[in-house]
């Protein structure tokens, strides 16, 4: 494989505590390395900004319901399509692009790694087959668990370990990644024509709390150790006052340690933070409850975050909270479309237009700020819009601005209709924090790769590691003359890396790279319980096989990458 | 106002997709810059000179310049598109997406036009001396956002699907329409010198239609809300009223719900 040398770029990567110094950055088959030879190609990073390749925790990229999303909005496709040209594939899609689009508008802006967060174990197939066509960055993607029929079985009666020995099979037939959490027992609960908005709702039938789920279910994370941990939606998402409930499932982590073996520390993610920040009573009073939470945040060192920034932009939402876009199309009488999907999960999908003519979104967009701004530890909090919910993923480069640009968060309140409404409602307009490229690199490579157990993969530039780089032409040692300068550089890297593939050269594609799964395959001690339980739904419940059920071989995980999990000695 | 005049020299043996063929993508060129602008005939893409002789320059602006097109364009689609200002005069039949998305000026189709015409049309007018295909002034497939703004008039008849999910503007159709007419409509006035088919108005909750011919059969969603005297070009006549869909959700405005208006010619003796 060819060696490379990125030369003279300001460095910027917390995991050597490497501040925008001058350094060069060596590439020697795949890995990063202390020193290459003579003939290494160069490449000149004078006057860039050098980071590790970004890592992407949060994002519904590949499945049935981002398929679904593609589906029944044509017009998301209407004029947002690329033709061919040199290594690209045609692309469309603004909000939920095509599976080419995906991989290179993220290699574009330097990410090469991305999670998809939501998986129905029973589309898994699916899922891996978009995750197969989608070129160049290393994708994984996370079952959801909280509304699964074993797991509320399990849980109920707290057998942890069978719940466990349940979510190593179901992570290893699925290809999965981790355990995700999408209103704990609240979609289970829509199939009965209800809903769980708080921890202690009961779910029907089954006679768990989402409590119980939510904490059965880091402890079952724990016991295994796996490389993530228990990564979570909560209960009433998206409705005034919901902030409430988000602190109530935080405190369910209390008291719980990380135990694993990939330097992980928290026990629980907590996903798009933004839609879970709301004070108030109704649409009319709404407010933001961004401080409380990160104060709690800011508190309590055994759990990490991400943003959901609203980006103000027409996108699409979808989500395995089958109930909330029910609820959703109920406010914005736009399409809607559901999923149910057996004995696992369901799904909703509703377009959604995020209005700066709107107060809601505005509040919205500026609690999406708020959170990153308020937090202490970027270590802790990483940047995503919960695409597409939030917004696309390909908005990126403008969250950066507004984070890194006070001047730039005035510029768009100052375009807001109810400018007045956004600074009374929240603190945005007190906040003079601007994130820092360090910091920057923290919370959206260096923090993920950490929260997801990839430490020792990426995320950072250390020798040994994966040579996944991205170069930007973004000068520190000048002052912003104008904030769109740092959207424009984000926004198309002059070179990125991908375990030392050259991808992208001067934001163009010129490599499809080598594009792999991630997956965790964890062994655990044989349970015969468990194998009766999974055969018995199968013949009783599921409408297809348990043969036909697992997604294995070239046609779904061409290039599998497994983390190593042994839990047989717990 | 300076005049473009592009007249067909090949037939293309595809359907040619020329999106540039719009005051606004002409503004500012000579005739020679205009025929090196791109049209698409399938898969490949060349030059608007290939098909057309393009003689005069355009204006500065769009709305300073004005398009003839002659010849047989009944495979060209897109005339028009997007175009805001300036005029365009279409001497024969063209295909489908005559004026979609356009925001202004004026376009005059001596002939007929077929499906998609002005699609999520938002302003300017768009005369059609012929017939109209289905789905005029309606949505792109699968959006919600059909005519916004501007004015229509079609002096030959209309296809199916007028209308849809129209929100403001006007439409006037001195022929007949088919069948769906204004379906999903939440504003803008649709005006039938003729008759229309079937399911006129289905799940429409704003705006309004009137009708001097006949309906063959009325949607069950509509309800008898009295007789009214209008007067419409200059003619006085009483038409039956009708409100509804009733199965649809309905805004409030200031305490009062409001409804879609049908309006339909009650027949003198």
């Amino acid at each position: 494989m060819s060696e490379y040398i990125i030369k003279n770029g300001h460095v910027f990567d917390p995991v050597q505590g490497i501040k925008g110094d001058k350094k060069d950055i060596a590439i020697k088959d795949g890995k990063i390395v202390d020193k290459v030879g003579s003939g290494a190609k160069v490449i000149d990073a004078k006057d860039k900004t050098v980071m590790a390749g970004a890592v992407e925790i949060h994002a519904h990229i590949a499945g049935p319901k981002v398929n679904l999303g593609r589906i029944y909005r044509p017009e998301d496709k209407l004029f947002s399509c690329t033709a061919t040209h040199g290594m690209e594939r045609m692309g469309s899609g603004a909000s939920i692009p095509t599976t080419f689009k995906t991989g290179y508008e993220y290699a574009k802006m330097g990410y090469t790694t991305a999670m998809e967060a939501a998986m129905p174990p029973l589309f898994s197939r699916h899922t891996h087959e978009e995750i197969r066509d989608t070129p160049i960055i290393d994708e994984g993607a996370f079952p959801v668990f909280g509304n699964n029929w074993f797991v509320l079985e399990y849980l109920k009666n707290h057998e942890i370990e069978n719940a466990a020995a349940y979510i190593a099979w179901l992570l290893r037939v699925t290809k999965g990644y981790a355990i995700k959490v999408v209103n704990p027992g609240g979609t289970e609960a829509w199939a009965w024509g209800l809903n769980c908005l708080s921890v202690n709702d009961p779910v029907p039938y089954f006679d768990i709390t989402p409590a119980e789920i939510v904490r059965g279910l880091i402890e079952a994370n724990e016991y295994l150790g796996l490389p993530h941990s228990m990564h979570i939606h909560p209960n009433n998402l998206g409705n005034p006052g919901c902030y409430e409930t988000t602190l109530d499932t935080m405190k369910l982590a209390e008291g719980f340690k990380a135990k694993n073996k990939f330097g992980r520390e928290q026990v629980l993610h907590l996903t798009h933070t933004q839609f879970h920040s709301y004070k108030g009573t109704n649409w009319g009073d709404f407010e933001s409850g961004a401080k409380e939470v990160t104060d709690y945040v800011n508190k309590a060192k055994n759990i990490t975050i991400d943003t959901g920034n609203v980006t103000l932009d027409e996108t699409t939402t979808m989500t395995a909270d089958g109930p909330f876009e029910h609820h959703l199309t109920g406010l914005n009488h736009l399409k809607w479309a559901n999923v149910d999907v057996e004995l696992e999960t369901a799904a909703g999908v509703v377009p959604y237009i995020y209005s700066p003519n709107i107060s809601v979104c505005a509040i919205q967009w500026a609690i999406g700020l708020e959170i990153p701004l308020m937090m202490k530890d970027p270590m802790r909090c990483f940047i995503t819009t919960d695409h597409p919910n939030a917004g696309p993923f390909t908005r990126y480069p403008r969250v950066f601005k507004w984070l890194m640009s006070e001047k730039a968060r005035e510029t768009q309140i100052n375009a807001f209709k109810h400018k007045d409404k956004v600074l009374s409602q929240t603190s945005i307009g007190s906040l003079d924090r601007e994130i820092s490229l360090y910091e920057l690199a923290q919370m959206t490579r260096a923090g993920p790769a950490k929260s997801l157990g990839l430490t020792a993969l990426c995320g950072g530039l250390k020798p040994g590691m994966e040579a996944d780089v991205a170069v930007y032409n973004f000068n520190p040692d000048k002052p912003v003359a104008n904030p769109d300068d740092i959207e424009k550089a984000f926004s198309r890297c002059a070179a990125v890396f991908k375990s030392g593939v050259q991808v992208v050269s001067n934001g163009e594609i010129v490599s499809n790279g080598n594009k792999r799964t991630l997956w965790v395959d964890v062994k655990v001690k044989e349970n015969a319980q468990v194998a009766r339980d999974i055969s018995e739904k199968f013949v009783k419940y599921y409408s297809m096989t348990q043969n036909n059920y697992e997604a294995l071989g070239h046609n779904f995980v061409p290039n599998p990458y497994a983390l190593e999990v042994d839990a047989t000695q717990v | 106002m300076e005049t473009v005049t592009i007249t067909v020299k090949n037939a293309p043996a595809l359907y040619l997709e020329a999106d540039n063929i719009s005051p606004d993508a002409f503004a500012g060129k000579t005739a020679a810059q205009i025929a090196e602008l791109s049209v698409h005939e399938g898969n490949t893409t060349s030059t608007l000179g290939k098909y057309f002789d393009v003689s005069g320059n355009a204006g500065a602006t769009a709305a300073d310049t004005k398009i003839v097109v002659r010849g047989d364009v009944k495979k060209v689609k897109y005339l028009g598109f997007k175009m805001s200002a300036g005029e365009l005069v279409i001497e024969g039949s063209a295909d489908l997406y005559v004026g979609a998305w356009m925001t202004g000026g004026k376009i005059l189709a001596k002939g007929d036009v077929a499906a998609f015409a002005a699609t999520a049309m938002k302003g300017g007018e768009l005369i059609i001396e012929g017939n109209a295909g289905n789905y005029l002034g309606a949505a792109y497939r699968g959006d919600w956002r059909g005519m916004s703004g501007g004015k229509i008039l079609v002096k030959g008849n209309a296809g199916s699907d007028v209308g849809m999910f129209m929100t403001g503007g006007e439409m006037v159709i001195n022929g007949n329409v088919d069948v769906h007419l204004c379906t999903h409509a939440e504003g803008g006035k649709v005006t039938v010198k003729g008759n229309a088919t079937s399911k006129v108005g289905g799940q429409m909750v704003d705006g309004q239609i009137i009708i001097f011919g006949s309906i063959d059969t009325m949607m069950p969603g509509f309800k008898p809300a009295g007789e009214v005297e209008l007067e419409i070009d200059g003619i006085k006549a009483t038409f039956s009223h009708f409100i509804g869909d009733m199965g649809e959700r309905h805004k409030k405005k200031k305490g009062v719900v409001i409804y879609a208006n049908l309006y339909k010619k009650i027949s003198s003796p």
